[in-house]
């Protein structure tokens, strides 16, 4: 229980990334109804959790590098932290990744701790923040190439294509599930790994060891994330940054996937050192910020016209200002965890035995764990990773070197510097925003209280004009099928007198009086024909309908002109036929109009679409 | 999403339908005007059953896509665009079965001097909508070939303009022995027969926009 306990920080952790990030492989799937968000939440569920276990381990082992946490209150707390800064930087709409709030909390702790920071690491996880959207700004476009070169050469049918494409989103945002929890799982569970020890589970054809069973805990935090708020963030959030076409959207989920995968498969890095090539960086990347970088890519390659650049200078900002928060935050609430509530935190903080081989830290009898199954104890961390900076002497204690303590502490007030005058920033805004609401709430509650004293007595008279409106908006609508009728019945007599001028005609020899005649039936067809009184009509009703045309429009975004034009008339129980002679067009056309009405209003096949339009 | 694939097939298969149906219509149209003009009486009503039921056919299939298209919800973001397309190939047939109509209702008189021009009329108004066709199906498959079938569209409704109007100039200028209500009335037939190439250049100009807008 105490273990789901600590684990409830990179839980939230994980919740808050499937809610995120899960936009980012269906959000256009979703938002363009070419996916049921029902399906889409399944898929993603499914692949992130199976990405997260099997692949996983990769990019958790360079987070392992950066700093081993080797203590459960430690992991609890650089995590919270992580999660701490992406919640109040998301709030504050400043651009943040898990992927480097993470990174800057075990730099938090390494530096609380006294942990050194393998620079050489650190930068090479840096690198893969820059490198990561620009190798997915590059398979973006490759990809859009080709697969802009296979739609034109294959003269596949448009309505095949949509099939093929609603087929490909939904493999390719599996794929990119898959990735984005081999990828990111070690942002969520990574820090955990080198603190809870749990024993292997057997299932005959494979066994789950003490980390996969994390990934697995943490995957499940993903896909509830994902399963109950990123429908909320695919519909609000999800196409704000461009709206991308179904087919452009395979393209960046792909290139998403693929840099996800690349910096999170063992195999792949192997397979390159074993061709002489340097191995990849299994590193946990920003998924946005590659989404961001292949829209860019896409961008470029069609010209470059539509990019907002400001968009970069965003990412970048995310860049330094994530992990220093991050970091900041974590050293001062380990602190208060270490002094105040006395858990162990691990390193220096914590009991030292340094033999010849190896220094083990932070083994403490509190941290012995009763239950039989599950030992907490804490990872040794061998000379190894701090020969660079530590020389174990003869007698057993670590000795500095003098240029390597002096390099370490210039990056410390370095470090300590830039994060302080960040926070700063932060802070004055954060204060300033908060004064200036303040003093705007109070102007706002004065205003409210003059304008109650108005509106009381304004509310008055306001009863009193009511009804007169009421009584004028009867008036106008008998005034209004007045009219409607006015123009059928005119339009019927105009007709009628049409056909009788011309049967007239025919018994009439007499030239002058047939020319006469000929001039009368042309009048009457020209009166027919001109609009002005449909014109009118269509004015009148567009006035007398808007508060009704304005909520079709909220609630049918998609209505035509014409079909906001037909509700309003079938408002005022107008027949086909009647429509028909108002608008000049045959019942034909009214009754295939009132069909497409139906479908897109979604109206019951039981429901009168007239009742309907009435009770809306 | 076999299902999907299922539907999408018969839907494709419903659509190539809809045009052929649409075409034979035009073609029936061409077909009746000139047995009308050489007097075959019965051929001409074989002609106006045989629009009638295919318009009917027309309009039984435009509605079963429609509500393929609504019911499975394929191609949410262009279906408006492809309805529309479909009801200006719909109006074609709608068009050449009233204009045929008119014929049998109104029976209009055709001197002998005009009616190689009349006959010519319709072959190239119908021309006209028989280009658009090919470019219609195309849409679906290859819409940057688009615009390259239908310069013959823009081609034969000019060459229709022009038929008509030196149509027009003989009735007014140089065959006085007719009384103008039969110059009218043959001035609004050879109206009539334009109009079918007037549709098909409305739907010219809508799917060299569509074919445009598909290819961005």
């Amino acid at each position: 229980m105490i273990i789901l306990f600590f684990l409830s920080s990179g839980l939230f952790l994980g919740w808050s990334l499937g809610a995120n990030d899960a936009s980012n492989i269906f959000g256009t799937a979703v938002g363009s109804r070419m996916l049921r968000f029902k399906t889409a939440a399944i898929v993603a569920s499914i692949f992130v959790i199976l990405g997260a276990v099997i692949q996983g381990a990769g990019a958790n082992h360079t987070l392992g590098k950066l700093g081993s946490v080797n203590t459960i209150a430690a992991a609890f707390t650089v995590a919270l932290s992580a999660a701490l800064t992406v919640y109040w930087m998301t709030r504050m709409s400043l651009p943040v990744s898990t992927s480097q709030a993470i990174v800057g909390a075990i730099i938090g702790w390494n530096f609380y701790t006294n942990n050194p920071t393998d620079l050489s690491v650190l930068s090479k996880i840096v690198s893969t923040w820059i490198s990561g959207p620009i190798l997915g700004g590059i398979f973006a476009v490759l990809l859009f190439m080709l697969v802009r070169l296979i739609f034109r050469k294959s003269r596949i049918h448009l309505l095949f294509k949509d099939s093929m494409v609603r087929l490909g989103l939904l493999v390719v945002g599996a794929f990119g599930a898959y990735s984005l929890g081999a990828n990111n799982i070690a942002n969520v569970m990574g820090v955990f790994t080198g603190a809870i020890n749990l024993p292997p589970i057997d299932f005959g054809l494979f066994v789950l060891d003490s980390t996969q069973q994390l990934f697995f805990v943490g995957g499940v935090a993903i896909a509830i994330g994902i399963i109950t708020y990123s429908r909320h963030v695919m519909e609000t959030v999800g196409n704000t940054l461009m709206p991308l076409t179904p087919d452009a959207a395979i393209v960046v989920v792909l290139a998403q996937a693929l840099v996800l995968f690349i910096f999170s498969s063992q195999g792949l890095s192997d397979a390159m050192q074993s061709i002489g090539l340097p191995g990849i960086p299994l590193v946990p990347v920003s998924s946005s910020q590659i989404v961001i970088g292949s829209i860019i890519g896409i961008g470029l390659y069609k010209g470059g016209k539509e990019i907002k650049y400001n968009i970069l200078g965003s990412i970048s900002l995310g860049w330094i200002a994530t992990p220093m928060v991050a970091g900041v935050l974590t050293f001062f609430m380990l602190f208060f965890v270490n002094n105040v509530f006395k858990q162990d935190v691990g390193g220096d903080r914590s009991l030292v035995v340094v033999d010849d081989l190896k220094i083990e830290m932070g083994k403490s009898d509190n941290l012995q764990n009763n239950n039989a199954d599950i030992i907490i104890e804490t990872r040794p961390i061998t000379i190894d990773t701090l020969n660079s900076s530590i020389i174990v002497g003869s007698t057993g204690n670590p000795i500095y070197e003098n240029n390597s303590i002096k390099t370490e502490l210039v990056i410390l007030v370095l470090i300590l510097i830039i994060s302080l005058i960040v926070l700063s920033y932060f802070l004055y805004s954060y204060l300033k925003k908060d004064k200036n609401k303040l003093l705007h709430i109070k102007e706002l509650e004065d205003k409210y209280h003059h304008k109650v004293k108005i509106l009381e007595e304004s509310l008055a008279n306001r009863i009193i004009e009511q009804d007169d409106l009421d009584k004028e908006l009867k008036f106008r609508q008998s005034e209004m099928i007045t009219m409607a009728m006015s123009i059928i019945r005119k339009n019927e007599f105009l007709d009628n007198l049409k056909n009788e001028v011309i049967k007239i005609k025919t018994g009439i020899i007499d030239q002058e009086i047939r020319l006469k005649l000929n001039k009368l039936s042309l009048m009457i067809t020209q009166d027919l024909s001109i609009d002005r009184d449909r014109e009118k009509f269509q004015m009148h009703i567009n006035e007398q309908n808007s508060n009704f045309i304005h909520q079709l429009e909220e609630s049918f975004p998609s209505m035509t002109d014409n079909e906001k034009r037909l509700a309003s008339m079938l408002r005022l129980n107008l027949s086909s036929k009647e429509i028909a002679s108002i608008l000049n067009i045959s019942p034909k056309s009214v009754e295939m109009n009132r069909y497409r009405l139906r479908k897109k209003l979604k109206v019951d096949p039981k429901v009168n679409l007239t009742d309907f339009i009435r009770d809306f | 999403m076999s299902l999907l694939f299922k539907n999408v097939k018969q839907l494709i298969f419903d659509i190539d339908q809809f045009i052929e149906t649409v075409e034979q219509g035009v073609l029936v149209f061409k077909e009746g005007v000139v047995n009308y003009i050489e007097g075959e009486k019965t051929s001409f009503s074989d002609k106006i059953q045989q629009i009638d039921k295919l318009e009917a056919d027309a309009d039984k299939l435009q509605r079963k896509i429609d509500d393929k298209f609504y019911r499975y919800s394929i191609l949410p973001q262009n279906v408006g665009d492809i309805e529309e397309m479909l009801d200006k190939l719909d109006e074609i047939i709608d068009i050449s079965k009233d204009n045929l109509y008119q014929f049998e209702a109104e029976l209009p008189f055709i001197p002998k001097e005009l009616k190689s021009e009349f006959i010519r009329l319709t072959e190239i108004s119908t021309e006209a909508a028989l280009a658009v066709f090919p470019a219609s199906r195309s849409f679906f498959r290859e819409p940057l070939k688009v615009k390259d079938m239908l310069s013959k569209v823009y081609f034969y409704e000019r060459e229709t303009d022009k038929i008509a109007i030196n149509i027009k100039r003989k009735l007014f200028h140089e065959m006085n022995d007719l009384r103008l209500s039969q110059k009218m009335h043959l001035r609004y037939f050879t109206l009539h027969i334009e109009t079918v190439s007037d549709k098909a250049e409305t739907l010219a100009d809508l799917l060299s926009i569509l074919a445009l807008k598909m290819s961005i």
